[in-house]
């Protein structure tokens, strides 16, 4: 076993995790608030004007990072979960704990912007098709998981019952991604992909990478600062 | 924002709101655990 290995397994006691938890929450909070600066910036006054879609696209440097951010959290909230249900290792539970609401506060915004998007480009505010209903379905996945683990006092078996529901839930984040190449939906393919260069103008996409960048600091400041608070709570 | 603002704002607007709301919840609750 090297000297690395011991370091992470120190990391998994709460108490060792909870002063590396408050420096990592410090220093995300203050990347999140000099790259949402920066992507509101270059969002609103230096990308231009889109050719079709004129002004209302904006919403783009909102609706995609909080929509890549719910689906990014629910995996990583899955994999504490089942981390901490197979090794029973406390801070993994507290982990997804801190994430789930965080989560849900992402997918609702990914919901209401593009909400807000849908109506001026579509005619509606809502559609029943495989995205929007996909996206609908891991917001109900998050509140489940959180009123699983208010409803049962037994902190384990909360952990337990929670973390089952969470990786079971999992299946729908493919189905979320690839619903656009799956069925036929009304809305558009992916933004951006790993296998292809961005199709939008350079500043659109630097705007979009930035917010996304702020909005993931974001989250791993609060999750920090959340689950500290666990640590703190749990008997 | 070419006649698209209320659309555009109302999207920055509530998740500005919403994210503000979400640190002073977890700030107070940072308090009352005296983290």
């Amino acid at each position: 076993m090297t000297a690395q290995s011991i370091r992470w397994f120190w990391y998994a006691s709460p108490q060792a995790f909870f002063p590396l938890a408050g420096r990592i929450a410090r220093i995300c909070a203050v990347l999140a608030g000099i790259f949402a600066l920066a992507g509101l910036y270059v969002g609103l006054f230096v990308a231009p004007t889109d050719a079709q879609q004129g002004e209302v696209y904006r919403i783009i440097f909102i609706h995609v990072p909080a929509a890549w951010m719910s689906m990014f959290i629910y995996v990583v909230m899955a994999f504490w979960s089942a981390v901490g249900f197979a090794m029973q290792t406390r801070l993994s539970a507290m982990m997804a704990r801190a994430l789930a609401p965080t989560g849900a506060l992402f997918t609702f915004i990914a919901l209401w912007t593009g909400s807000l998007w849908g109506k001026p480009t579509w005619g509606t505010w809502w559609v029943w098709d495989a995205r929007l209903t996909s996206e609908l379905i891991l917001l109900f996945l998050y509140f489940g998981f959180m009123a699983l683990q208010a409803a049962i006092d037994d902190r384990r078996r909360a952990d337990r019952a929670g973390a089952l529901l969470a990786i079971v839930g999992v299946v729908n984040i493919p189905i979320i991604y690839f619903s656009v190449q799956w069925w036929n939906t009304l809305h558009q393919g992916a933004s951006v992909s790993l296998s292809r260069a961005p199709s939008m103008a350079a500043t659109m996409f630097t705007g979009m990478i930035l917010m996304a960048l702020a909005f993931w600091m974001y989250s791993i400041a609060v999750a920090m600062v959340r689950v500290r608070c666990e640590i703190v709570e749990t008997p | 924002m070419g006649g698209y603002g209320g659309y555009v704002w109302g999207g920055y607007g509530v998740t500005f709101a919403l994210l503000a709301i979400e640190v002073f919840l977890l700030s107070k609750r940072k308090r009352e655990t005296k983290t």
